[in-house]
């Protein structure tokens, strides 16, 4: 329920909200989460305490607005941010520069750890226009691979100071976003509908599959994988379609989802529990998609009161062997979406979810922390 | 009052202006040196923020340009909070709009109204915190400040809430004032908090004072529950205070619900008003004046009040207690009367009226555009009035207004807000909806402002992008591709030029950057962005030479393939159907003569007819024949192709009228 969701304004554009790792086998859920601003005068990098655990109301519901730990002054608008590790975060600039962020939390500060300036830049580079944005950063502690409008990847290692591999002009259109297939190979889309697999260890500088919306080359803005099935690809689309992959056949998507108003800025498996999807966009949505529900065993309660359930037609053949999101038997199974933000008019530009908790930032300038995603 | 701007002196440099949105550009010109004019800013709340330098460096006669700009409040890091929050309201209430009817509806406007006050108060909390935690004196200072500007801005939108979007009626009106007098007369609260937390209140030295600051705010209970203390420990006035105590708890008091009339009300008030006086002119409190001031106030004596000033600190406080014991069923539209000579009797001549005072004066005396006004020129930022306004408007209290300028007050002010928006970084994005609300201006504004925004990355370009397409902004949509595409085009990017001139679907700037891809081709050999190009898919068809660039890439691809009489075929209808330009006919010929000289024949005999026809075209439709001539290179060309085309035809006819001979 809303009631659950604590907000902050913070007086900054956020461009990407992310949790940090939980360490190995910890039980409780996550505590802090990192965000970064956009289009600010003075960007920053900010490491947030969810609020306060012991701190629960009356029924349950947790109280305590997020409050920050420490923040650090970021050249650029943040593109892209990931966590290498508990301590390390990977960061994204407009200004082409990729840098690893350290979290000291004895003494609750941030310091630059290490940074690689220009790592995407134009063909004139010394000049303001020839800086190129970093637009995404995919990590596989210490691997680190970004994308950028100058359509070059670079793999880095975060204990190297130069790039490990350069892949230049591998796409001829600007590269919006990446994240690893395997653990050496990589899936990237691009600003005319395409997805691509490139595998690491092949010299060639050339995809090893390419795969493309049928029709109008719409923008792809946004890419996960499947956690458990690797064949399994969802991206979010400027038009703020959601299209599913099957990478192991066809060059074309299995579904394509009828999803927000416009760009879809981010999309996301839930990391254990993948029948749930979370997807958020320029139109000030965040939908939340649930292939796990079997319409014909439950009696499908359609919402009233800000919240918006819709069923889409989907279905599975069978659960077990194949996922929900690649079956397409409309008679069977029915998909449920909720839009988790009734009434938000600006764009919601990034979400992280980890266990029951999801998190979230706006171009209205505030951060919501939902801590009962499952209630 | 004017405000200067520091370095531009009019009495040295003769100063010259233009008026741009949101902003002011100041020069200075050599232009007819004359007598110093007037102060160059005639406006309030504006400032000077930014100062391009001089362009002729610092020597003598070199004149400066002045950014002076409005609204500085825009620029404060932490009322980003309430330009954020406020929207979200704003929001709400357009889209509110008219669903509710009578009471259900003046509910929601009160809600709203309540909602943007506690974002006032939250926004007030951060500052006071900011001030609390900051060692900087100075940033102290401006904090400081601000918290007593929002706290003002609150004081006078809560009056504004009671008067004008409530709409109290006689009765709750007073008990609504009492509300708004207790929230926000503070100065006391330190005082009342140290008696009563004391041992022994009664014994304390400020102990009156704080049973006078409970009596003249109305706070009965508390007043009683004070003086109990006093009389368990005087035993021998036990039977005054019983008195007083029994005076205190009978006072009539107006009902939120409407359990009683107006008239009922009055008479029982007449009769409480009586038994006070009988008190006191009995002499039953003459032996302690404590007790006979606060009879006194208990009967609206208008000196006995006022010796209490210093528990006031306003004259606000003075008109509400005034009322309160004097006139408790008063009318809104009585309150005029008791409003000017409440201020003169509290202010005694001591001190004039401050702009606070007048703002407030006039809401009680019903003069909301008076209201408007005065916060227009007094505070530092739109803000206010431009969320007020639009919330009376709402409420159907400002139709009959129209200015002579521009559409209403009401557009007029959320234009200058919204504007405000538009001149900062980062918070221009909520502008836009304010100009969606503003029906006469509102898209002019936006089209004006929204070319200004800088476009540094891609990502931006597209948020930007959306808001026009959302709102058909043909020209502009047009006008952001064109800026990308030229910008990709300039870095060297063809694919993503390309997918900014199919968005926009800007046929020419298309056919601009085939011709790159072409002229690329021709000087390298090879194609560049091969994934683009074999990936055109329906936007092929946006401009024909685009269409020509994906043909002519599949019959390179046809080629490499050896698809050869399928390369054939395509290679010359890409000329016959001239669907290829005139200039890259040569190139497509030259492209044909590998395939005429395979071993294999590949052109049947009418399709090598067509290809010399298109060859004489291209010959003869050259005017300048002299000049082919002279080309040596284009005569061989010419030449081979002849020749080529002729033996071509040769085997062609023996082949095919052996094959049909047989």
């Amino acid at each position: 329920a809303m009631e659950d969701v604590s907000a902050k304004f913070v007086s900054q554009k956020i461009s990407r909200a992310r949790w940090r790792p939980p360490p190995p086998a910890a039980l409780q859920p996550p505590d802090v989460f990192a965000t970064g601003s956009w289009d600010n005068e003075d960007n920053r990098i900010s490491l947030w305490s969810a609020g306060d655990l012991g701190n629960v109301g009356l029924n349950g519901e947790y109280h305590g607005e997020p409050h920050l730990l420490c923040d650090i002054q970021h050249n650029g608008d943040v593109m892209d941010m990931q966590f290498l590790d508990q301590e390390r975060i990977v960061v994204a600039s407009s200004t082409g520069t990729v840098t690893i962020f350290r979290h000291h939390q004895n003494n609750q500060t941030l310091s630059a750890n290490h940074r690689w300036e220009k790592a995407h830049h134009h063909v004139d580079q010394d000049t303001s226009c020839g800086r190129a944005a970093c637009t995404g950063v995919v990590c596989n502690n210490p691997e680190i691979v970004t994308v950028g409008e100058d359509g070059r990847i670079n793999l880095f290692r975060a204990d190297q100071k130069d790039a490990v591999r350069t892949i230049d002009n591998a796409d001829s259109s600007t590269l919006h976003a990446v994240t690893f297939l395997r653990t050496t190979e990589i899936l990237t889309v691009n600003s005319i509908g395409q997805l691509k697999i490139w595998d690491l260890r092949q010299q060639r500088n050339e995809p090893s599959q390419i795969f493309s919306l049928a029709g109008d080359r719409v923008p792809l803005h946004c890419v996960d994988r499947h956690p458990n099935q690797q064949h399994i690809v969802a991206t979010g689309g400027q038009d703020g379609m959601l299209s599913i992959w099957d990478i192991r056949q066809g060059t074309m998507p299995v579904s394509l989802l009828n999803a927000h108003e416009a760009e879809m800025w981010e999309v996301h498996f839930h990391p254990s529990n993948p029948d749930h999807l979370f997807t958020c966009s320029e139109d000030g949505s965040l939908w939340h998609w649930d292939a796990s529900t079997n319409v014909s065993e439950k009696p499908s309660f359609l919402h009233q009161g800000g919240r918006t359930t819709t069923y889409l037609s989907h279905s599975t053949i069978n659960q077990s062997v194949v996922s929900a999101w690649l079956s397409n038997d409309p008679t069977k199974d029915r998909m449920e979406i909720t839009n988790l933000i009734p009434n938000q008019t600006l764009s919601v530009n990034s979400l992280d979810v980890l266990g029951s908790c999801l998190v979230y930032g706006t171009d209205a300038e505030a951060i919501y922390v939902n801590r009962q995603l499952f209630a | 009052p004017p405000q200067v701007v520091p370095g531009a002196d009019p009495s040295a440099r003769q100063l010259c202006f233009e008026w741009g949105p949101a902003e002011v550009l100041v020069c200075e010109t050599r232009f007819g040196r004359r007598d110093p004019g007037p102060d160059p800013i005639p406006s309030q709340s504006w400032t000077l923020t930014g100062c391009v330098a001089d362009t002729v460096g610092t020597a003598p006669g070199s004149s400066r340009v002045f950014v002076v700009r409005r609204d500085q409040d825009i620029y404060i890091q932490t009322l980003r909070k309430l330009f954020n929050e406020s929207h979200g309201i704003f929001m709400g209430l357009q889209r509110s709009e008219e669903e509710l009817a009578g009471k259900s509806r003046k509910a929601q406007l009160v809600q709203v109204s309540k909602n943007y006050r506690s974002v006032i108060r939250a926004c007030m909390e951060d500052m006071h915190q900011a001030a609390v935690s900051t060692r900087d004196p100075a940033l102290q200072g401006q904090y400081s400040t601000q918290v007593s500007i929002l706290s003002a801005m609150e004081l006078i939108w809560n009056l504004c809430e009671i008067l004008f979007v409530e709409a109290a009626a006689a009765g709750p009106l007073l008990l609504r004032l009492l509300d708004w007098v207790r929230l926000h007369v503070c100065d006391v609260d330190s005082m009342v908090r140290e008696v009563l937390s004391s041992e022994s209140p009664s014994k304390h030295k400020l102990f009156w004072n704080v049973v006078d600051v409970f009596v003249l705010q109305g706070r009965m209970d508390e007043a009683r529950h004070l003086l109990s203390k006093e009389a368990t420990a005087n035993p021998t006035s036990m039977n005054m205070y019983k008195i007083l105590d029994d005076l205190m708890k009978k006072m009539p008091m107006p009902s939120l619900a409407n359990t009683q009339t107006l008239t009922e009300l009055e008479l029982k008030w007449q009769h409480w008003h009586e038994e006070c006086q009988r008190f006191l002119q009995d002499g039953t409190f003459a032996s302690n004046p404590h007790m006979e001031s606060i009879c006194k106030i208990l009967l609206g004596d208008e000196d006995a009040i006022l010796e209490k000033k210093e528990l006031m600190t306003t004259w606000y406080h003075f008109l509400v207690t005034r009322l309160l014991y004097s006139h408790p069923t008063v009318k809104p539209m009585e309150l005029r009367f008791y409003v000017q000579s409440s201020m003169d009797m509290f202010l005694g001549g001591e001190s004039s009226p401050e702009p606070l005072d007048m703002i407030l004066m006039a809401a009680f005396e019903f003069e909301m555009h008076q209201v408007i006004k005065e916060c227009s020129i007094v505070l530092s930022n739109w803000w206010f009035v431009a969320h007020l306004t639009d919330l009376l408007d709402h409420c159907k209290l400002l139709q009959s207004h129209n200015l002579y300028f521009g559409s209403n007050m009401r557009e007029f002010l959320l234009l200058e807000y919204a504007s405000g928006l538009f001149s900062h970084h980062s918070l221009w994005q909520l502008g836009v909806d304010y100009f969606d609300h503003c029906p006469e201006y509102g898209r002019v504004y936006l089209e004006l402002h929204i070319e200004r925004i800088p476009l540094s990355t891609e990502q931006k370009a597209l948020k930007v992008l959306r808001i026009c397409e959302q709102r058909q902004m043909h020209e502009q949509v047009r006008s952001i591709c064109k800026i990308m595409a030229m910008k990709a085009l300039r870095n060297n990017r063809l694919g993503s030029a390309l997918s900014w001139s199919i968005r926009a679907k800007d046929a020419a700037f298309a056919t601009l950057i085939s011709d790159r891809f072409l002229k690329d081709y021709c000087e390298r050999g090879c194609f560049s962005d091969l994934d683009l190009i074999d990936n055109l898919g329906p936007s092929m068809l946006l401009s024909d030479r685009l269409t020509f660039l994906g043909k002519y890439r599949e019959f390179h691809r046809l080629y490499g393939e050896k698809r050869f009489p399928e390369a054939a075929r395509l290679l010359l209808t890409l000329m016959t159907a001239h669907i290829a330009p005139c200039s890259f006919w040569m190139t497509l010929l030259t492209d044909a003569l590998p395939l005429l000289e395979q071993k294999e024949i590949i052109f049947s005999a009418e399709q090598t007819y067509e290809l010399m026809r298109c060859l004489e075209d291209l010959t003869a439709g050259n005017v300048d024949k002299q000049k082919l001539q002279e080309d040596d290179v284009e005569t061989t060309k010419v030449e081979m192709l002849r020749l080529a085309l002729a033996r071509n035809l040769a085997r062609v006819i023996v082949k095919e009228g052996t094959v049909e001979g047989s």
